[in-house]
Protein backbone atom coordinates (compact mmCIF):
# COMPACT_ATOMS: atom_id res chain seq x y z
CA UNK A 1 0.00 0.00 0.00
CA UNK A 2 1.57 3.08 -0.89
CA UNK A 3 2.15 5.77 2.07
CA UNK A 4 0.16 8.93 2.73
CA UNK A 5 1.06 12.11 1.45
CA UNK A 6 -1.03 14.55 2.99
CA UNK A 7 -3.67 13.10 5.97
CA UNK A 8 -5.62 15.03 8.10
CA UNK A 9 -8.32 14.45 10.93
CA UNK A 10 -10.89 16.74 12.07
CA UNK A 11 -8.48 19.73 10.22
CA UNK A 12 -9.60 23.34 11.74
CA UNK A 13 -8.82 26.17 9.38
CA UNK A 14 -8.94 29.32 9.19
CA UNK A 15 -7.58 33.05 10.75
CA UNK A 16 -6.68 34.57 13.92
CA UNK A 17 -7.88 38.29 13.80
CA UNK A 18 -6.45 39.90 16.68
CA UNK A 19 -8.35 38.34 19.36
CA UNK A 20 -10.79 36.12 17.20
CA UNK A 21 -10.14 32.98 15.30
CA UNK A 22 -12.03 33.44 12.13
CA UNK A 23 -13.11 29.37 11.08
CA UNK A 24 -12.36 29.10 7.20
CA UNK A 25 -12.89 25.24 7.08
CA UNK A 26 -13.41 22.74 9.67
CA UNK A 27 -13.91 19.03 10.14
CA UNK A 28 -11.71 18.52 6.99
CA UNK A 29 -10.66 14.72 6.76
CA UNK A 30 -8.46 14.20 3.72
CA UNK A 31 -6.16 11.42 2.89
CA UNK A 32 -3.88 12.15 -0.19
CA UNK A 33 -2.14 9.19 -1.28
CA UNK A 34 1.46 9.77 -2.74
CA UNK A 35 1.42 10.21 -6.39
CA UNK A 36 -2.47 11.55 -6.71
CA UNK A 37 -3.35 14.35 -8.51
CA UNK A 38 -5.94 15.80 -6.65
CA UNK A 39 -7.88 18.76 -7.72
CA UNK A 40 -9.34 20.99 -4.65
CA UNK A 41 -12.70 23.02 -6.70
CA UNK A 42 -14.66 25.62 -5.20
CA UNK A 43 -16.17 29.14 -5.37
CA UNK A 44 -14.02 31.95 -4.00
CA UNK A 45 -14.17 32.15 0.17
CA UNK A 46 -14.44 28.43 0.18
CA UNK A 47 -11.51 27.77 1.91
CA UNK A 48 -9.28 26.21 -1.02
CA UNK A 49 -6.44 28.10 -1.18
CA UNK A 50 -6.41 28.65 2.88
CA UNK A 51 -6.30 24.84 3.16
CA UNK A 52 -3.76 24.53 0.57
CA UNK A 53 -1.61 27.02 2.88
CA UNK A 54 -2.26 24.99 5.91
CA UNK A 55 -1.24 21.24 4.19
CA UNK A 56 2.01 24.34 2.74
CA UNK A 57 2.83 24.84 6.12
CA UNK A 58 2.61 29.03 5.62
CA UNK A 59 -0.29 29.04 7.61
CA UNK A 60 -1.05 26.79 11.15
CA UNK A 61 -4.18 25.11 11.55
CA UNK A 62 -6.65 26.16 14.06
CA UNK A 63 -7.11 22.22 15.15
CA UNK A 64 -7.17 18.83 14.54
CA UNK A 65 -4.86 17.30 13.31
CA UNK A 66 -2.33 17.08 10.08
CA UNK A 67 0.54 15.24 8.79
CA UNK A 68 2.08 15.72 5.08
CA UNK A 69 4.56 12.86 3.80
CA UNK A 70 4.35 11.56 7.11
CA UNK A 71 5.36 14.05 9.90
CA UNK A 72 4.73 17.67 10.49
CA UNK A 73 4.30 20.24 7.56
CA UNK A 74 6.61 22.25 8.92
CA UNK A 75 9.34 20.05 8.20
CA UNK A 76 8.33 18.69 5.13
CA UNK A 77 8.54 22.44 3.77
CA UNK A 78 12.04 22.80 5.89
CA UNK A 79 13.16 19.54 3.78
CA UNK A 80 11.34 21.37 0.42
CA UNK A 81 9.31 18.31 0.14
CA UNK A 82 6.99 20.39 -0.23
CA UNK A 83 6.55 23.11 -3.40
CA UNK A 84 4.50 26.24 -3.73
CA UNK A 85 3.15 27.89 -7.04
CA UNK A 86 1.11 30.73 -6.20
CA UNK A 87 -1.97 32.43 -8.40
CA UNK A 88 0.40 35.14 -9.63
CA UNK A 89 3.54 33.48 -10.56
CA UNK A 90 5.23 35.60 -8.32
CA UNK A 91 8.50 35.83 -10.25
CA UNK A 92 11.07 38.76 -9.06
CA UNK A 93 11.16 41.42 -11.81
CA UNK A 94 14.69 41.74 -10.77
CA UNK A 95 16.47 38.49 -11.45
CA UNK A 96 16.42 36.93 -15.41
CA UNK A 97 14.38 33.36 -16.13
CA UNK A 98 17.13 31.51 -14.84
CA UNK A 99 17.93 32.91 -11.69
CA UNK A 100 14.56 32.97 -10.69
CA UNK A 101 14.54 29.35 -11.60
CA UNK A 102 17.45 29.37 -9.25
CA UNK A 103 16.42 31.10 -6.32
CA UNK A 104 15.67 27.89 -4.19
CA UNK A 105 19.34 27.31 -4.82
CA UNK A 106 20.61 31.22 -2.84
CA UNK A 107 17.90 31.52 -0.49
CA UNK A 108 17.74 28.57 2.90
CA UNK A 109 20.34 28.04 4.31
CA UNK A 110 21.47 24.55 3.93
CA UNK A 111 19.44 23.54 1.62
CA UNK A 112 20.85 26.15 -0.75
CA UNK A 113 23.69 24.67 -2.14
CA UNK A 114 24.88 22.94 -4.92
CA UNK A 115 21.89 23.07 -7.81
CA UNK A 116 23.59 21.01 -10.39
CA UNK A 117 23.47 23.43 -14.01
CA UNK A 118 21.89 19.85 -15.03
CA UNK A 119 19.08 19.67 -12.94
CA UNK A 120 18.08 23.10 -13.98
CA UNK A 121 18.70 22.85 -17.89
CA UNK A 122 16.39 19.95 -16.72
CA UNK A 123 13.73 21.39 -15.44
CA UNK A 124 13.68 24.37 -18.15
CA UNK A 125 13.35 21.27 -20.72
CA UNK A 126 10.72 20.25 -19.17
CA UNK A 127 8.79 23.06 -19.21
CA UNK A 128 9.73 24.48 -22.22
CA UNK A 129 11.43 27.14 -21.24
CA UNK A 130 14.87 26.69 -22.85
CA UNK A 131 16.27 29.43 -24.79
CA UNK A 132 14.93 32.13 -22.35
CA UNK A 133 17.46 31.76 -19.85
CA UNK A 134 18.20 35.50 -19.60
CA UNK A 135 14.70 37.07 -20.30
CA UNK A 136 13.35 39.17 -17.91
CA UNK A 137 9.80 38.24 -16.24
CA UNK A 138 8.67 41.97 -17.94
CA UNK A 139 9.57 39.99 -21.26
CA UNK A 140 7.50 36.65 -20.84
CA UNK A 141 4.13 36.06 -21.68
CA UNK A 142 2.17 35.28 -18.97
CA UNK A 143 1.87 31.77 -19.80
CA UNK A 144 5.47 31.41 -19.60
CA UNK A 145 5.78 33.55 -16.22
CA UNK A 146 3.44 30.31 -14.88
CA UNK A 147 6.12 28.13 -16.65
CA UNK A 148 8.83 29.72 -15.02
CA UNK A 149 7.09 29.61 -11.38
CA UNK A 150 6.21 25.65 -11.58
CA UNK A 151 9.98 25.62 -13.19
CA UNK A 152 10.93 27.03 -9.75
CA UNK A 153 9.06 24.64 -7.77
CA UNK A 154 10.36 21.76 -9.47
CA UNK A 155 13.29 22.53 -9.77
CA UNK A 156 14.34 21.05 -6.11
CA UNK A 157 12.38 17.63 -6.48
CA UNK A 158 9.15 17.90 -4.26
CA UNK A 159 7.41 15.09 -3.57
CA UNK A 160 4.27 16.88 -3.03
CA UNK A 161 3.79 20.05 -5.64
CA UNK A 162 0.94 22.45 -4.19
CA UNK A 163 -0.28 24.74 -6.75
CA UNK A 164 -3.48 27.88 -6.03
CA UNK A 165 -5.05 28.73 -8.87
CA UNK A 166 -1.94 28.96 -11.07
CA UNK A 167 -3.69 29.23 -14.24
CA UNK A 168 -6.78 31.20 -12.98
CA UNK A 169 -5.55 34.76 -14.64
CA UNK A 170 -4.83 33.11 -18.01
CA UNK A 171 -6.89 32.73 -21.48
CA UNK A 172 -8.66 29.75 -22.04
CA UNK A 173 -6.33 28.42 -24.56
CA UNK A 174 -3.30 29.01 -22.96
CA UNK A 175 -4.38 27.27 -19.65
CA UNK A 176 -5.64 24.26 -21.88
CA UNK A 177 -2.31 23.50 -23.54
CA UNK A 178 -0.61 24.27 -19.69
CA UNK A 179 -3.36 21.24 -18.55
CA UNK A 180 -1.84 19.30 -20.72
CA UNK A 181 1.83 20.16 -19.82
CA UNK A 182 1.03 19.43 -16.41
CA UNK A 183 -0.26 16.02 -16.82
CA UNK A 184 2.19 15.13 -19.11
CA UNK A 185 4.85 16.39 -16.42
CA UNK A 186 3.21 14.79 -13.34
CA UNK A 187 3.03 11.20 -15.38
CA UNK A 188 7.08 11.84 -15.39
CA UNK A 189 7.32 13.03 -12.14
CA UNK A 190 5.24 11.06 -10.08
CA UNK A 191 4.63 14.26 -7.97
CA UNK A 192 1.37 14.09 -5.76
CA UNK A 193 -0.50 17.77 -7.15
CA UNK A 194 -2.75 19.02 -4.97
CA UNK A 195 -4.37 21.98 -7.46
CA UNK A 196 -6.99 24.07 -6.53
CA UNK A 197 -8.99 26.11 -8.99
CA UNK A 198 -12.41 27.58 -9.27
CA UNK A 199 -12.97 25.95 -12.96
CA UNK A 200 -15.52 23.12 -12.78
CA UNK A 201 -13.80 21.90 -16.43
CA UNK A 202 -10.03 22.49 -15.29
CA UNK A 203 -10.56 19.95 -12.24
CA UNK A 204 -12.60 17.35 -14.55
CA UNK A 205 -9.99 17.38 -16.90
CA UNK A 206 -7.46 17.03 -14.72
CA UNK A 207 -8.01 15.41 -11.98
CA UNK A 208 -7.81 11.97 -10.05
CA UNK A 209 -10.46 12.83 -7.67
CA UNK A 210 -11.69 16.29 -7.19
CA UNK A 211 -12.40 17.49 -3.83
CA UNK A 212 -15.91 19.63 -3.92
CA UNK A 213 -15.72 22.76 -1.59
CA UNK A 214 -19.07 24.90 -0.88
CA UNK A 215 -18.80 28.57 1.05
CA UNK A 216 -20.92 30.49 3.06
CA UNK A 217 -19.74 28.57 5.54
CA UNK A 218 -16.74 26.93 3.76
CA UNK A 219 -17.45 22.62 4.12
CA UNK A 220 -16.98 19.84 2.04
CA UNK A 221 -19.77 19.09 -0.34
CA UNK A 222 -17.94 16.06 -1.95
CA UNK A 223 -14.76 13.86 -3.00
CA UNK A 224 -15.20 12.46 -6.14
CA UNK A 225 -13.38 9.85 -7.93
CA UNK A 226 -12.62 10.48 -11.49
CA UNK A 227 -10.45 7.43 -12.10
CA UNK A 228 -13.60 4.92 -13.17
CA UNK A 229 -13.95 7.53 -16.54
CA UNK A 230 -10.30 7.98 -17.00
CA UNK A 231 -8.30 6.03 -18.68
CA UNK A 232 -5.20 4.37 -16.48
CA UNK A 233 -2.88 7.05 -16.79
CA UNK A 234 -5.60 9.79 -16.19
CA UNK A 235 -6.18 10.97 -19.55
CA UNK A 236 -9.42 11.93 -21.14
CA UNK A 237 -10.57 14.03 -23.82
CA UNK A 238 -12.67 17.15 -23.06
CA UNK A 239 -15.93 16.22 -25.53
CA UNK A 240 -15.76 12.53 -23.88
CA UNK A 241 -19.60 12.51 -22.95
CA UNK A 242 -18.82 10.88 -19.50
CA UNK A 243 -16.45 14.04 -18.73
CA UNK A 244 -19.03 16.00 -20.10
CA UNK A 245 -21.81 15.23 -18.18
CA UNK A 246 -19.07 15.35 -15.28
CA UNK A 247 -18.81 19.20 -15.47
CA UNK A 248 -22.53 19.32 -15.57
CA UNK A 249 -23.10 17.34 -12.66
CA UNK A 250 -20.49 19.11 -10.78
CA UNK A 251 -22.12 22.65 -11.78
CA UNK A 252 -25.18 21.42 -10.61
CA UNK A 253 -23.88 20.60 -7.23
CA UNK A 254 -22.19 24.14 -6.55
CA UNK A 255 -25.05 26.08 -7.55
CA UNK A 256 -27.16 24.01 -5.38
CA UNK A 257 -24.80 24.73 -2.75
CA UNK A 258 -24.52 28.53 -3.01
CA UNK B 1 5.67 62.42 -33.57
CA UNK B 2 8.92 61.00 -34.92
CA UNK B 3 11.54 60.54 -32.91
CA UNK B 4 13.71 63.41 -34.46
CA UNK B 5 11.08 65.80 -33.07
CA UNK B 6 10.18 64.44 -30.04
CA UNK B 7 14.25 65.64 -29.00
CA UNK B 8 14.26 68.69 -31.29
CA UNK B 9 10.80 70.23 -29.88
CA UNK B 10 12.30 70.87 -26.28
CA UNK B 11 15.40 72.21 -27.69
CA UNK B 12 13.21 74.58 -29.79
CA UNK B 13 11.18 75.16 -26.80
CA UNK B 14 13.98 76.34 -25.08
CA UNK B 15 15.96 78.53 -27.26
CA UNK B 16 12.79 80.12 -28.25
CA UNK B 17 12.71 81.63 -24.82
CA UNK B 18 16.05 82.52 -24.61
CA UNK B 19 15.56 84.35 -27.69
CA UNK B 20 12.65 86.07 -26.85
CA UNK B 21 14.87 86.83 -23.28
CA UNK B 22 17.61 88.23 -25.47
CA UNK B 23 15.71 90.60 -27.94
CA UNK B 24 12.51 91.43 -26.34
CA UNK B 25 13.66 92.01 -23.14
CA UNK B 26 15.93 95.18 -24.00
CA UNK B 27 12.50 96.83 -25.49
CA UNK B 28 10.96 96.77 -22.26
CA UNK B 29 12.89 99.46 -20.94
CA UNK B 30 13.54 96.89 -17.61
CA UNK B 31 17.23 98.13 -16.12
CA UNK B 32 19.78 95.63 -16.95
CA UNK B 33 20.56 95.49 -13.09
CA UNK B 34 17.39 93.61 -12.66
CA UNK B 35 17.81 91.26 -15.81
CA UNK B 36 20.47 90.68 -17.26
CA UNK B 37 20.26 89.19 -21.36
CA UNK B 38 21.61 85.78 -21.84
CA UNK B 39 24.70 86.16 -23.50
CA UNK B 40 25.32 89.21 -20.56
CA UNK B 41 25.48 85.59 -18.45
CA UNK B 42 26.77 83.38 -20.88
CA UNK B 43 29.62 86.31 -21.07
CA UNK B 44 30.49 85.56 -17.31
CA UNK B 45 31.28 82.10 -17.80
CA UNK B 46 33.57 82.84 -20.26
CA UNK B 47 35.46 86.25 -19.08
CA UNK B 48 35.05 85.10 -15.40
CA UNK B 49 35.52 81.29 -14.86
CA UNK B 50 38.14 81.24 -12.20
CA UNK B 51 35.27 83.28 -10.42
CA UNK B 52 32.78 80.59 -11.44
CA UNK B 53 34.69 77.59 -10.73
CA UNK B 54 36.26 78.95 -7.48
CA UNK B 55 33.02 79.03 -6.11
CA UNK B 56 30.96 76.04 -7.97
CA UNK B 57 34.12 73.53 -6.33
CA UNK B 58 32.98 73.87 -2.92
CA UNK B 59 29.06 73.70 -3.24
CA UNK B 60 30.01 70.62 -5.66
CA UNK B 61 31.95 69.16 -2.68
CA UNK B 62 29.38 70.03 0.29
CA UNK B 63 26.10 69.24 -1.93
CA UNK B 64 27.68 65.83 -3.14
CA UNK B 65 28.92 65.09 0.73
CA UNK B 66 25.43 65.98 1.62
CA UNK B 67 24.06 63.69 -0.56
CA UNK B 68 25.73 61.17 0.06
CA UNK B 69 25.86 61.15 3.89
CA UNK B 70 22.86 62.14 4.04
CA UNK B 71 21.05 59.75 1.99
CA UNK B 72 23.40 56.81 3.28
CA UNK B 73 22.43 57.40 7.06
CA UNK B 74 18.90 57.87 5.59
CA UNK B 75 18.91 53.95 4.38
CA UNK B 76 20.17 52.89 7.42
CA UNK B 77 17.98 54.27 9.72
CA UNK B 78 15.10 52.97 7.48
CA UNK B 79 16.36 49.32 7.54
CA UNK B 80 17.00 49.86 11.89
CA UNK B 81 13.19 51.22 11.76
CA UNK B 82 11.69 48.86 9.12
CA UNK B 83 13.72 45.27 11.08
CA UNK B 84 13.93 46.45 14.80
CA UNK B 85 10.04 47.52 16.18
CA UNK B 86 10.68 48.85 19.24
CA UNK B 87 13.27 51.21 18.10
CA UNK B 88 10.78 52.51 15.19
CA UNK B 89 7.83 52.98 17.94
CA UNK B 90 9.74 54.75 19.98
CA UNK B 91 11.89 56.95 17.85
CA UNK B 92 10.22 57.45 15.09
CA UNK B 93 7.94 59.97 16.44
CA UNK B 94 11.03 62.04 17.49
CA UNK B 95 12.27 62.07 14.21
CA UNK B 96 9.30 63.18 12.40
CA UNK B 97 9.22 66.47 15.07
CA UNK B 98 12.79 66.81 13.61
CA UNK B 99 11.71 66.89 10.04
CA UNK B 100 8.87 69.66 10.94
CA UNK B 101 11.69 72.15 11.95
CA UNK B 102 12.33 74.69 9.27
CA UNK B 103 15.78 73.66 7.83
CA UNK B 104 16.63 77.49 7.40
CA UNK B 105 15.54 77.86 11.34
CA UNK B 106 18.32 75.29 12.50
CA UNK B 107 20.87 76.23 10.00
CA UNK B 108 22.42 79.14 11.94
CA UNK B 109 22.56 76.44 15.20
CA UNK B 110 24.60 74.22 12.91
CA UNK B 111 26.74 77.26 11.56
CA UNK B 112 27.29 78.56 15.44
CA UNK B 113 28.58 74.64 16.33
CA UNK B 114 30.75 73.75 13.31
CA UNK B 115 31.48 77.33 12.23
CA UNK B 116 32.46 78.72 8.67
CA UNK B 117 33.99 76.00 7.16
CA UNK B 118 32.47 73.05 4.77
CA UNK B 119 31.46 70.84 7.41
CA UNK B 120 28.11 73.00 8.72
CA UNK B 121 27.27 73.21 4.72
CA UNK B 122 27.58 69.49 4.56
CA UNK B 123 25.35 68.51 7.57
CA UNK B 124 22.94 71.28 6.18
CA UNK B 125 22.44 69.47 2.82
CA UNK B 126 22.58 65.86 4.68
CA UNK B 127 19.53 66.47 6.81
CA UNK B 128 17.70 68.04 3.98
CA UNK B 129 18.14 64.76 2.03
CA UNK B 130 17.70 62.56 4.86
CA UNK B 131 13.89 62.98 5.90
CA UNK B 132 12.32 61.97 2.29
CA UNK B 133 14.52 59.32 1.80
CA UNK B 134 13.95 57.41 5.15
CA UNK B 135 10.42 57.44 4.76
CA UNK B 136 10.38 56.38 0.94
CA UNK B 137 12.93 53.57 2.04
CA UNK B 138 10.92 52.56 5.02
CA UNK B 139 8.09 52.10 2.56
CA UNK B 140 10.04 50.35 -0.20
CA UNK B 141 11.21 48.14 1.95
CA UNK B 142 7.83 46.76 3.21
CA UNK B 143 6.47 47.14 -0.22
CA UNK B 144 6.93 43.52 -1.17
CA UNK B 145 3.60 41.62 -2.30
CA UNK B 146 2.58 38.86 0.38
CA UNK B 147 2.88 36.13 -2.15
CA UNK B 148 6.26 37.17 -2.53
CA UNK B 149 6.49 36.76 1.09
CA UNK B 150 4.84 33.34 1.07
CA UNK B 151 7.34 32.29 -1.49
CA UNK B 152 10.32 33.22 1.07
CA UNK B 153 8.67 31.51 3.26
CA UNK B 154 8.01 28.20 1.74
CA UNK B 155 11.71 28.23 0.88
CA UNK B 156 12.88 28.58 4.51
CA UNK B 157 14.37 31.65 3.76
CA UNK B 158 16.14 33.70 6.98
CA UNK B 159 15.27 37.12 7.68
CA UNK B 160 18.68 38.37 6.15
CA UNK B 161 18.28 36.32 3.13
CA UNK B 162 14.26 37.78 2.55
CA UNK B 163 16.12 41.11 3.21
CA UNK B 164 19.15 40.98 0.99
CA UNK B 165 17.43 39.29 -1.99
CA UNK B 166 13.27 40.55 -1.39
CA UNK B 167 12.78 43.92 0.60
CA UNK B 168 16.01 45.36 -0.84
CA UNK B 169 15.84 44.58 -4.33
CA UNK B 170 11.77 45.73 -4.00
CA UNK B 171 13.06 48.83 -1.94
CA UNK B 172 14.82 50.14 -5.07
CA UNK B 173 12.65 51.96 -6.99
CA UNK B 174 10.57 54.03 -4.18
CA UNK B 175 14.83 54.87 -2.88
CA UNK B 176 15.78 55.91 -6.46
CA UNK B 177 12.69 58.08 -6.37
CA UNK B 178 13.70 60.06 -3.44
CA UNK B 179 17.13 60.42 -4.62
CA UNK B 180 16.02 62.02 -7.59
CA UNK B 181 14.43 64.51 -5.39
CA UNK B 182 17.38 64.73 -3.14
CA UNK B 183 20.06 65.33 -6.24
CA UNK B 184 18.08 68.93 -6.13
CA UNK B 185 17.43 69.65 -2.36
CA UNK B 186 21.10 68.18 -1.33
CA UNK B 187 22.36 71.63 -3.69
CA UNK B 188 19.64 73.55 -2.03
CA UNK B 189 20.78 72.69 1.43
CA UNK B 190 24.49 73.50 0.56
CA UNK B 191 23.61 77.13 -0.85
CA UNK B 192 21.19 77.69 2.32
CA UNK B 193 24.31 77.24 4.27
CA UNK B 194 26.35 79.33 2.74
CA UNK B 195 24.16 82.05 2.54
CA UNK B 196 24.09 82.04 6.56
CA UNK B 197 27.98 82.28 6.75
CA UNK B 198 30.73 81.25 3.82
CA UNK B 199 33.16 83.54 2.08
CA UNK B 200 32.86 81.14 -1.09
CA UNK B 201 30.78 79.28 -2.69
CA UNK B 202 27.80 79.75 -5.47
CA UNK B 203 25.96 80.52 -2.57
CA UNK B 204 28.16 82.91 -0.82
CA UNK B 205 28.72 84.84 -4.67
CA UNK B 206 24.75 85.01 -4.88
CA UNK B 207 24.82 87.07 -1.51
CA UNK B 208 27.66 89.33 -3.09
CA UNK B 209 26.56 89.80 -6.70
CA UNK B 210 23.34 90.63 -5.02
CA UNK B 211 24.40 93.65 -2.70
CA UNK B 212 27.16 94.51 -5.33
CA UNK B 213 23.75 94.90 -8.07
CA UNK B 214 26.06 92.37 -10.28
CA UNK B 215 23.32 91.20 -11.64
CA UNK B 216 25.28 89.09 -14.49
CA UNK B 217 26.96 87.39 -12.06
CA UNK B 218 24.18 86.87 -9.60
CA UNK B 219 22.13 85.15 -12.45
CA UNK B 220 25.60 83.02 -13.64
CA UNK B 221 25.73 81.55 -9.95
CA UNK B 222 21.80 80.68 -10.29
CA UNK B 223 22.85 78.86 -13.96
CA UNK B 224 25.88 77.26 -12.45
CA UNK B 225 23.54 76.31 -9.04
CA UNK B 226 21.24 74.27 -11.26
CA UNK B 227 23.70 72.79 -13.40
CA UNK B 228 25.18 71.68 -9.98
CA UNK B 229 21.32 70.05 -9.78
CA UNK B 230 21.25 68.05 -13.40
CA UNK B 231 24.66 66.64 -13.26
CA UNK B 232 23.42 65.52 -9.65
CA UNK B 233 20.35 64.03 -11.25
CA UNK B 234 21.53 62.97 -13.96
CA UNK B 235 24.35 60.72 -11.91
CA UNK B 236 21.29 59.29 -9.77
CA UNK B 237 19.23 58.61 -13.01
CA UNK B 238 22.40 57.01 -14.92
CA UNK B 239 22.62 54.83 -12.13
CA UNK B 240 19.56 53.76 -11.68
CA UNK B 241 18.97 52.59 -15.05
CA UNK B 242 22.59 50.28 -14.55
CA UNK B 243 21.39 48.99 -11.16
CA UNK B 244 17.44 48.38 -12.30
CA UNK B 245 18.62 47.40 -15.90
CA UNK B 246 15.58 44.51 -17.10
CA UNK B 247 13.05 44.71 -14.57
CA UNK B 248 11.01 47.73 -16.11
CA UNK B 249 7.26 47.70 -15.45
Amino acid sequence: MRAAAVETERLHIGYVNGRDAVTVLSEVDLLVPEGEFLMILGPSGCGKSTLLRVIANLLDPLGGRIAVLGGAPEAARRARRTGFVFQDATLLPWRTVLQNIRLPAVVGGRQSKDLPAARVEEVMALLGLSGLESRYPSQLSGGQRQRVAIARALVDEPEILLMDEPFGALDEITRDRLNDELLSIWRETGTTILFVTHSIEEAVYMGQRIMVLGANPGRILNVRDLRPIKSADNACKREDPAIVAEIAAQRRLLAEAS
Amino acid sequence: MSRAVQVLAPVFGALSILAAWQFLLPLSGLPAYIAPTPTKIFAVFVTQTDLILTNFLPTATEALAGFLFGNLAAMMFAILFAYARFIRVAYFPVVLFFNTIPILALSPIIILIFGLGMTPKIIIAAIICFFPTLVNMIRGLASATSSEEELFRMLSATRFETFLRLHLPRALPMLFSSLRIASATAVIGAIVGEWIGADKGLGALIIQATFNYQSDRLYAAIVASSSLSIALFALVALIEARVMRGWAR
